[in-house]
């Protein structure tokens, strides 16, 4: 795991001394919210529709085990008692008093995390495949990148007022987890004719208002040339970008409505003058954190008689199959923990929740613990042999639930529960779906699916990449739900289409019961996936399970 | 011809915690709906918005929302500043909270 620099250190402690100040001249009346809105955004502190929200980035998406206890104790000492891992991979704390935040990025700072960058019009947290450095379809572990992207971005002089947010994904594996063609930028790395590792460089994809799959501006980007390249895209971006009207302001509509030609050119030559500036400082700086970033020394091992264990134990076996998936290591797996008990607030862990993984990490997993943009916890590096230990532990706290990839493992924002710019709640249909499928007793037998709701067109629940998508909409001061089909987050990334009218509150769960039921009944075998018969039998047949009186009325 | 003015309370977030308030008739703040002050003038309503917005030492964000009047004082309409009333539907917090330390 990368250890902060002094230079970081010193950076971070500097801008918590800074924003405390700014804190206090608030409160005492010599700032106005005018100009003190914008200085708590800097420093990720939202005005929620309850409270305050501080939302602290987690470089993508790794936490060592000290840094979770931390954030423990911070959920317990100034919140609730919980804390909220969100689709970014950003832990959000949904009730800091104004007061008491700077303690709180103090509290941060000591385990070398901040809030810088969590919010307004710059680049954000670099989120990463969660399963870095210990997927088995990796190249090479993207995240000592993706710390150099972090040293970069943060504080970058010219990128601190961009005509609106910037994020970056990456990935080193085959498979894509970080949904890298929904970002402004999507990084994946491939490799040259001579095997050496570089990047894919996808451009414009976002969801949102206006949701575009990105598109490659570079199909061989050599790692040495992809600082100054990304700040060819981000500058061009900055002088290309819309800023007279917010909704057309992200890079994609500027790449959309520039094209992807007259970009790359752009790019291209921004690029060449970029580049003689860097002059090899970026290798020299990855060779540093590299160095800060030392991998964990696996050996290769038999299962330890999980089999075995498995055969005896049908709840560890559910579990196993669902949520441990193969490691590059023979004899690891990476464990998916998820937090979507049935019923519980997709991406909420509680402070015993979060010491309890924080205590499985040092024992089982090299003291290191993953936060997933799917908004679940993963233990990277566990021995096969220590699987059935790892989840008698998880048990006891309520968080061994088998259902990663399933059903209930639901992406869903805080929606109107919490946020302001939400138009309708999203938690509560992502609690009710969970619970009624689990008491039909169909989870299993429906097998993989992606459910992703979010409580407004923002599409913070990345809603459009779903399988079954669901938005929250506010239609005449009255919640409703529109239903998108045949979404994707992966490497073959598309972009779901709405199917008919939206639902009320109470209407969802029946009408994703019937599509359900009539992909059980319509299924080649339980082979095949809901995303797979969608495509074989496409929108038709799905529809008329959601609509079943409209179908009534066409055919009269 | 103009929309007819209908019913409002200026209501807005505490500064130091972030909790909705009211603002009510003796022109402070309570963190409870009913004792808001239900504006029936449009021209009044502007006015204590300018007031209240002018509180920044105390409050953030003062905005007008939709109420009509019920047995225990103002009642919200649109279902947002119902949930504001009381706070999220995922756990007992917020203004429910309270009043469960109350009962």
């Amino acid at each position: 795991m990368y250890d902060y620099s002094d230079f970081d250190e010193a950076f971070v402690r500097r801008r918590a001394a800074e924003f405390r100040a700014q804190v206090g001249r608030r409160i005492d009346g010599s700032l106005t919210e005018d100009e003190f809105r914008p200085l708590r955004l800097m420093n990720g502190l939202y005005l929620q529709l309850h409270a305050y929200m501080l939302r602290v980035a987690i470089p993508y998406g790794t936490l060592s085990s000290r840094q979770l206890r931390a954030l423990a104790t911070i959920a317990e000492r100034w919140d609730k008692g919980y804390g909220h891992f969100t689709t970014r991979q950003n832990i959000q704390f949904n009730w800091p008093r104004l007061i008491d935040v700077p303690d709180m990025i103090d509290a941060l700072a000591d385990v070398h995390m901040h809030a810088i960058q969590t919010s307004g019009n710059t680049i954000r947290n670099v989120t990463a495949d969660h399963f870095a450095g210990a997927a088995a379809d990796e190249i090479e572990d993207p995240r000592p990148i993706a710390e150099l992207i972090r040293q970069w971005s943060s504080d970058h002089p010219e990128f601190q007022f961009l005509p609106r947010k910037f994020k970056i994904g990456i990935t080193g594996a085959t498979a894509d987890r970080a949904v890298t063609r929904a970002h402004d930028i999507g990084l994946r790395m491939v490799q040259d004719q001579a095997g050496t590792p570089g990047f894919e460089v996808i451009v414009g994809g976002g969801l949102g208002r206006t949701p575009l799959v990105g598109q490659v501006i570079r199909s061989y980007l050599p790692k040495d040339d992809l600082l100054p390249y990304l700040e060819a895209i981000v500058s061009v971006y900055n002088l290309w970008g819309r800023r007279d009207n917010k909704f057309k302001a992200r890079i994609k509509i500027t790449v959309f409505e520039n094209g992807i030609e007259a970009m790359r050119e752009a790019v291209e030559a921004e690029f060449e003058q970029r580049r003689r500036k860097f002059a090899g400082v970026s290798a020299e700086v990855l060779a540093d954190i590299e160095h800060r970033f030392p991998q964990p020394a696996l050996s290769p091992q038999g299962d330890g008689g999980l089999a075995a264990a498995k055969a005896a134990d049908a709840a560890l076996r559910s579990f196993v199959d669902t949520n441990v998936t193969p490691h590059r290591v023979p004899g690891y797996g990476i464990v998916t923990v998820s937090l979507k008990a049935h019923g519980a607030t997709p991406g909420d862990a509680t402070s015993d929740q979060m010491r309890a993984m924080a205590d499985l990490a040092d024992e089982f997993s090299q003291g290191e613990v993953r936060v997933s943009h799917e908004q679940n916890l993963i233990l990277p590096h566990v021995r096969l042999a220590d699987l059935p230990a790892v989840h008698a532990r998880l048990k006891a706290q309520g968080l061994a639930t088998a259902n990663a990839g399933l059903l209930s493992d639901i992406i869903a924002c805080p929606g109107m529960d919490y946020c302001t710019l939400a138009t309708a709640r999203s938690i509560p249909i992502a609690q009710g779906l969970a619970t009624h499928f689990a008491d039909l007793g169909l989870e299993q037998e429906i097998g993989a699916l992606k459910i992703k709701i979010s409580g407004c067109i923002n599409a913070c629940g990345h809603h459009h990449v779903g399988h079954i998508g669901i938005l929250g909409l506010d239609r005449a001061g009255v919640e409703n739900y529109q239903i998108t089909l045949g979404g994707d987050a992966t490497e073959n990334a598309a972009i779901g289409d709405k199917v008919g009218p939206g639902f009320a509150y109470d209407e969802v769960i029946p009408a994703i019961e019937r599509l359900l039921r009539a992909y059980l009944a319509l299924r080649l075998s339980p082979a095949e996936t809901f995303i797979e018969a969608f495509r074989r039998l496409g929108a038709g047949p799905f529809r008329a399970a959601l609509y079943p009186d409209q179908v009534e009325t066409d055919a009269a | 011809m103009a929309r007819a003015f209908t019913p409002k309370v200026v209501t807005a977030n505490a500064l130091l915690e972030g909790d909705v308030v009211y603002l009510t008739a003796r022109r402070t703040w309570s963190r409870s709906h009913a004792d808001a002050l239900l504006l029936t003038d449009e021209a009044e309503a502007a006015v204590r918005l300018l007031e209240a917005s002018a509180q920044r030492d105390r409050v953030v964000g003062a905005y007008l929302a939709d109420a009509r009047p019920g047995p225990n004082g103002p009642e919200p309409i649109h279902f947002r500043e119902v949930f504001r009333t009381r706070g999220p539907s995922n756990y007992r917090h917020g203004k429910q909270e309270a009043t469960l330390a109350h009962v």
